[in-house]
Order: C-alpha cells, then structure tokens, then sequence
C-alpha cells in the first residue's frame, strides 16, 4: 500500500488527517453544496441580494413543488426514462451476443472487427452528426425518442462490445470446450453457460448505460426538439432559459436532473466503478 | 405418407449435418450481424458520408451542389476555425492536468479509515452528473456579481473578475469545469489500480530505502501504467468531444472566443449560422482527422497487448 499507512505514522499525523478529509470534500463540493443550499432558499432571499446566507425559511416545499407542478420537468423526466432504459437493454443485448462471438471464436477477421468497434466508439460525434441527422429524417424518426434510441443503441454498441469481449476471454475456456466435448449446440452454449457468467459485466453495463445516456445532450439537440420528446438535459437548458434569474427553482432543477444517475451509482457502486475500470489493472 | 416423412427428416439430417459441419464458423457471423448492422449504419457509414458531404454546399434539404474542396480552402482563411483549433489544442493540454490531479486525490484517498468508502464515492460524484448540469453549476460559480469565485477572491482583494466574459479567461474558465468531473474519473481509475500495487515490491523498496516522491515515481507510478493508459485514452478523448460545457455556458462567446471544433462545426450547421452542412461536414473532417492519429496510437497498443497475451 501507498502512501504509509495512516495508523503507522504519528498520532499528530493521524489527527490532522482525519479532520483535513472532510474540509477537503466539502471544498471540492462547493459548487454543488452551493447549488443544494439555492435549492432550498425561498426567493425572497434572492430578491433580497442575500445569495450567500442560509435561507431565512426553508423553501425547500416550494421550490421543488414548482419544479413537478408547474413546470415541464416531470414530461423531460419521463422522457428521458424512456430513452435510456430500451438504450441500455437494446445495446446491451447486442453487445452481449457481439462479444460472445468475439472472444470465443477464432476467426480471421476477429481482431479487425473487435477494431472496427473500438475505434467507432472513439470517434468525435460531430463526423456523424449530419448524416445521422439525415437517416433520422429520411427514417420519419426525427424529434422522436425512438430515433434517438435507435442512434443510442448503435454507438454504445461500440463501447459495450469491448467490454463484453474482454469480460468474456477472462472466462475459462476449458469450460466452453468441455460443453463442445459434450455436444451441445453453440446458441445454448451462449445461453445456458456463459450468460450466467456475465451477469456482472450486464450489470455493470447497464449502469455506466444508464448513466451515459440519462447525461447526454449533444444527440439530445440534434436529433429531437420540444418537451415531447426531449430529455431532461436538453429540458434543463430551455428551463434555464425560462427562468434565467430564478436561481432557486433553477437550482431544484438541476438537482432533479441529476439525482437518477447518482441514484443508480449510489445503489450499484461497485458495478459502476468496475465498468468503468475495465482494464486499469492487469 | 411414410415415406413423405421420411424424406423430410433426411432433409432435415442432411440440412443439419451441413449446418453442424459448419456451425463453429457460422454462428459467430450469427451473433455479431445485429451489432454489425447497427454499427455499420449508424456509426462507420456516416463517417465516410461525411467526408462526402464535405465536398458539397448543401442546407440539408435542397439540391447539393458539388464544390470540391472549396470547403476545405475556405476553412484555410477562416479566423473562427483558427480560434477554435487553437482552443482544442489548450483543451487537450490542460486537460491532460487531470491525470496528476486525480492521481494525487487517490494517494490523498488511499488509506484505510472509518468512512473512507463513503469519501471515495463523495469525491467521485462531479463524474456522475451530467456536463449539462456541471456547466450550470460553472456558470453560476464565475458569476460576477454573487458567484462563489468572485465572493472568495474578493476576500484576499482582488476581482471581480467576470470569467466567462472575458475572452482571455472564458476557455480556462470552461476547461477548469471540465477538470472537474474529469478529474473524479482519472481518481477512480488510481484508486482501483493502487488496490492492485504490490504490497511485496513496495516493503522491499522501503527496506533499500526509497520514500516519498522516489517510491512515487520509481515504484508506484510504472506499477500504476494500465490505469495511466486509460486515464490517458478517456482525458485525450474528452477533451476533443468537449462540447456540453461551452454550449451550456457560453454558446462559443463572448465573440467566439471559446469555441472549439466540436462546437463550431455545430454552429455552422445546426444552428443561426445557417445550415451550411457542407462547411460543418469539413470541419468535422478535420476534427476526425485529428482524433483519428490518437485513434490509431490507442488501437496500436491494445494490438501489441493482444499479441503480447
């Protein structure tokens, strides 16, 4: 381990540390603490200049009342659910099945296509952006969350894949050949024993997925318009530009938005990190 | 009617002896067509239709009208693009600061006290949430009149300063919000490649006498390289994609000074720059060219690992 284990050096050492920790988080937080306390301050005090106190009452009730009540958030909220959970199942299963037969078989294009992969999930947006657009027009799917699944799915395949091939070649092998020995056809070979075995990787998957999707923008603007198919990113900038100086219910806003994804990576840590990890040890 | 069965179960036989003969080298196709399909057309075509669209001049509705490079020879006299390809350079480096600084947060983070795990996963949240929301949160932050920024530098007399304003400041304003989040990313790949740092090696160098910056650098950080490969791929990549935060928080201002390629090429295709799709694909070309010579340095190194296995 390093540095030197915090219980070998001296008491003084060990105190000074233990208190540095959490002045340490909270200056790293600040914008977001920052962001928590706007939240729940009532707009008087916004009115009132009084930007860095703690809020005279707690408006907490009021703000975020708004946010679901009056605003359009819950529609972009919706939305988004609906776009990032068929893009996490979708590219999931195709990665599953890709990868599958990326690191079992043996075959002369193997690397090549693995590649193709890798390298499609590398690439800047904006050299698909107009063509994508274009398909997703001429595909009747523009300003729809379907097309903007069916674009999800396909480039997250790209990163899926990867990690499904890699997840897979760590798996025994002697086991897929003991089923070969056996007799057992291929597909139920994909089935029945390494699926069972991937449930880590799909998990770990579907988080960073989840995440990904729920916190993209860019295809957001591009390919949709307008509270009816829109997520909650693209919702959060036309909030701001509808309520431009009402920091309070900005900032509930914001705190919305953001709360699945740190949700979900709160619940599912471990498999959030180990996704995200892949490869950073060997 | 016997024999009608018969027949059609020898077919049957005969068809899945073929299909058994070959099914080592067919069911791999099998498994990877809807990948392939989808990839194919969403992803790997586009680029190349791309690189077609570049030659044209097209709103993206009417008639294209084949140009040729003109594209390319006007992006050579265009100031804009010269602002943006210098910012993408100042992104890429400064970006690359997150490596140290995330390194440096998980050697902070990498003991074993009560709660630790909870401060771990604290120091981990900028990465969680979304650009759009962290550009927001920027934004506010560097407000002149009541952002935090310029309350804390009034305190030790200076300021205010109005940072996304200004165009000296406004990309290293908008780079050190992506720091951020980036930052949180590099520290988790440290804290989970320290994990894996031999206790063995690390005892021995402590016995022949190394410490402190000298165990750092000489044992640690070469036990550390996977983890730094990646940071390395994930950082250089972020900071070419980089397109939320300044469209969030600037919208390429003031004066298009904090543009970079990403979002330029956006504003002059999608938006009121006009829908000049021809131009925006060209600029996109060069982007992708850069991208693409990282690209193949990254793909070069995972093939000598493949064979290396």
């Amino acid at each position: 381990m390093f540095p030197t284990p915090i219980q070998k050096t001296p008491r003084s050492w060990q105190i000074t540390y233990q208190s540095f920790l959490p002045i340490a988080l909270i200056m790293w937080l600040l914008p977001l603490i920052a962001v928590a306390i706007f939240s729940v301050k009532p707009e008087g005090d916004f009115s009132a200049g009084e930007y860095w106190s703690l809020p005279s009452t707690f408006g907490g009730w009021e703000n975020y009342g708004k946010v679901f009540f009056q605003s359009d958030m819950p529609r972009y909220l919706l939305n988004s659910l609906l776009i990032t959970v068929p893009t996490a199942i979708g590219a999931v299963a195709l990665a599953c099945m890709a990868g599958f037969a990326l690191g079992i078989y043996r075959f002369k294009l193997n690397l090549w296509i693995f590649f193709l992969f890798v390298a499609g999930n590398f690439v800047p947006f904006q050299i698909l952006m107009v063509p994508v657009r274009d398909l997703t027009l001429d595909l009747g799917l523009y300003n729809t969350k379907t097309g903007l699944v069916l674009f999800h799915i396909a480039f997250q395949t790209g990163f899926c894949t990867l990690f499904m091939r890699n997840f897979i070649k760590g798996l025994p092998f002697p086991l897929i050949e003991a089923a070969r020995v056996e007799g057992i056809a291929e597909w139920r070979i994909f089935v029945y024993i390494v699926l069972p075995l991937m449930k880590p990787a799909i998990a770990a998957l579907c988080v960073l997925i989840f995440t990904f999707i729920w916190n993209d923008y860019f295809w957001a603007i591009v390919l949709t318009q307008g509270v009816e198919s829109q997520p909650v990113t693209a919702g959060i900038t036309s909030f701001n530009a509808q309520f431009r100086a009402a920091y309070h219910l900005m900032s509930a806003g914001a705190i919305v938005a953001a709360l699945p994804p740190v949700a979900i990576f709160f619940l599912m840590q471990k498999h959030f990190i180990a996704g995200l990890t892949l490869g950073a040890v060997k | 009617m016997s024999t009608a069965t018969l027949a059609k179960s020898e077919y049957e036989q005969e068809n899945r002896s073929w299909y058994k003969r070959n099914e080592i080298s067919i069911t791999p196709w099998l498994f990877m067509a809807p990948a392939i399909l989808f990839f194919m057309v969403y992803v790997i075509i586009p680029i190349f239709q791309s690189f077609e669209i570049s030659l044209f001049e097209w709103d993206g509705l009417g008639a294209r009208e084949y140009i040729g490079t003109d594209n390319y020879v006007e992006l050579w006299d265009d100031p804009a693009f010269y602002t943006s390809l210098r910012n993408n350079l100042i992104w890429l480096i400064l970006y690359l600061l997150a490596i140290p600084a995330g390194l440096f947060i998980a050697l902070f983070l990498n003991q074993t006290v009560v709660g630790i795990r909870l401060y771990k996963s604290l120091f981990f949240f900028p990465f969680v949430i979304s650009q759009v929301v962290v550009g927001l949160v920027f934004t506010w932050f560097y407000d002149p009149t009541f952002g935090l920024f310029n309350t804390v530098i009034g305190w030790v007399g200076l300021g205010p300063i109005n940072v996304l304003g200004d165009p000296t400041y406004v990309t290293y304003g908008i780079i050190a919000a992506g720091l951020w989040p980036q930052t949180a990313y590099c520290m988790i790949l440290y804290l989970t490649g320290l994990n894996a740092v031999d206790p063995e090696q690390i005892e021995a160098a402590r016995l022949d006498g190394a410490k402190g910056w000298k165990m750092l650098w000489y044992v640690v950080v070469p036990q550390l390289k996977p983890a730094t490969f990646i940071a390395f791929v994930v950082t250089i990549i972020g900071a070419l994609r980089s397109f939320d935060l300044i469209s969030v928080m600037t919208n390429g201002g003031p004066f298009g000074e904090s543009r970079v390629l990403s979002f330029y090429m956006f504003e002059v295709a999608l938006s009121e720059y006009g829908f000049r799709m021809g131009y925006g694909a060209a600029i996109a070309v060069v982007l992708f060219l850069i991208m693409l010579f990282f690209i193949a340095y990254f793909l070069y190194s995972m093939y000598r690992d493949e064979r290396g296995r």
